[in-house]
């Protein structure tokens, strides 16, 4: 059984940091801002919640486990405002000057 | 073995932000490499086993002190050009300077004995009186209170440096520029859902760590940003310089801390003593004081001095 724990743990982290290295590349390598920020995003949500869904069965407690959901929650709240404020900056920057 | 190819990747991030940051040729740049720095250095701290120093160089070197420079960046430079660079000699002195100091302190680190003197042992037998359970919580509040005294009257006297900087036209108006409110925006809607949460975490952070790695300056910080975000949102503006409740909150901490230090010499035996029994107790009114005036300080010097209005 816990063996199958730690493959699990294993291949879900192993998975999240296929994710973050994916949106790190994307956030080097694309053209325009909003891409890149799209590509950020999947390092936030995919990335880090594959990494939580890993570690949960390996925590000690319950209330441990609650705080690694929470962390997760708050970086997705946070990444997704930031990548909205980012994504109209650049709407606003683009506007032709009136 | 696992340890090593933990710590030679971070050892050398450290370097490349670091050296970044002197390289960047934007003023934005390098203000990102200072913020790259800092979370890499609590990182560092992590691995060293020291949770306290990390929660305080996330919370304060990288978080709040990258708001302030970040926002002077871009009010100063725009964030886009870098300002004209000191003249050459000036250059040429501080990286001999700077290189001076980087070959002292590796000279001292070598020179350090084998065994390195602590004085851990003698703090983890005296830690029983206090009632606490984080020995860095029983240094910082009992053992050397003098220099946690000090350092809360650090905060004071800051908001009195940057509240000085206002035009005597302004003073006793808000601190700092006016936002305009966007009430639909996505930074509205954080300012409205992540407070509850934030504050809860700010006063859990502040009140584990009589047993557990937090305390005061790290959750008091917390709890600056849950006040900042809502007034940069322009949803709360922030109260007028000369508001009494604010300038008492700023004091609050150094007056109890004060306080209570001078009891000792009334009810135990000098200043900064304890009585026995009651240390724990005296230790959270300390604590839940400079809580507040953490928060609230440290939101003042994010916010800077009182500034021109926005004609509505």
């Amino acid at each position: 059984m816990s063996i199958l724990i730690s493959l699990f743990a294993a291949a879900c982290v192993l998975a999240g940091a296929f994710f973050f290295i994916a949106g790190t590349l994307g956030l080097l390598r694309f053209g325009d801002t909003l891409s890149r920020v799209h590509a950020l995003t999947k390092a936030d949500n995919l990335g880090l919640g594959l990494i939580v869904l890993g570690l949960l069965p390996l925590a000690d407690s319950l209330a441990d486990a609650l705080k690694l959901v929470l962390i997760w929650a708050l970086v997705l709240l946070g990444g997704t405002t930031a990548a909205q404020l980012v994504a109209s900056a650049v709407r606003r920057d683009q506007r032709p000057p009136e | 073995m696992t340890g090593w190819m933990l710590d030679l990747p971070l050892a050398l991030g450290l370097f490349g932000a670091g050296a970044a940051t002197l390289a960047a040729r934007s003023l934005f740049g390098a203000v990102l490499g200072f913020i790259s720095t800092g979370l890499i250095a609590t990182l560092v701290w992590v691995r060293l086993e020291a949770p306290d120093v990390a929660l305080t160089e996330a919370v304060i070197g990288a978080a709040a002190t990258s708001v302030i420079i970040l926002y002077v960046a871009s009010r100063i430079g725009g964030g886009a050009a870098a300002p004209a660079p000191p003249h050459i000699a000036l250059r040429i002195l501080a990286a001999i300077l700077s290189a001076l100091l980087a070959v002292l302190l590796a000279l001292a680190l070598l020179a350090l004995p084998e065994q390195a003197p602590s004085l851990a042992g003698p703090v983890l037998e005296r830690i029983a009186p206090t009632g606490l359970g984080n020995p860095v919580t029983a240094v910082l509040m009992a053992h050397r209170a003098i220099d946690t005294l000090l350092e809360s009257a650090v905060l004071v006297f800051a908001v009195f440096a940057i509240w000085s900087m206002a035009p005597d036209r302004r003073w006793g108006r808000a601190p700092g520029p006016a936002f305009v409110a966007e009430p639909h925006g996505p930074l509205a809607f954080l300012a409205r859902v992540l407070p509850p949460i934030g504050i809860v975490i700010g006063i859990y952070i502040a009140w584990v760590g009589a047993d557990a790695p937090g305390g005061k300056f790290q959750g008091g910080a917390v709890l600056a940003a849950m006040w900042v975000l809502p007034w940069i949102a322009g949803l709360i503006a922030p109260p007028s310089i000369s508001d009494m409740r604010l300038r008492l909150a700023i004091a609050a901490g150094p007056l109890v801390f004060l306080m209570v230090g001078l009891a000792g010499f009334v009810w135990a035996e000098g200043f900064l003593a304890y009585p026995p029994g009651f240390a724990k107790l005296l230790i959270l009114l300390i604590e839940t004081a400079m809580t507040l005036s953490v928060a609230v300080a440290m939101a003042c010097m994010i916010a800077g001095p009182p500034e021109r209005r926005p004609q509505p």
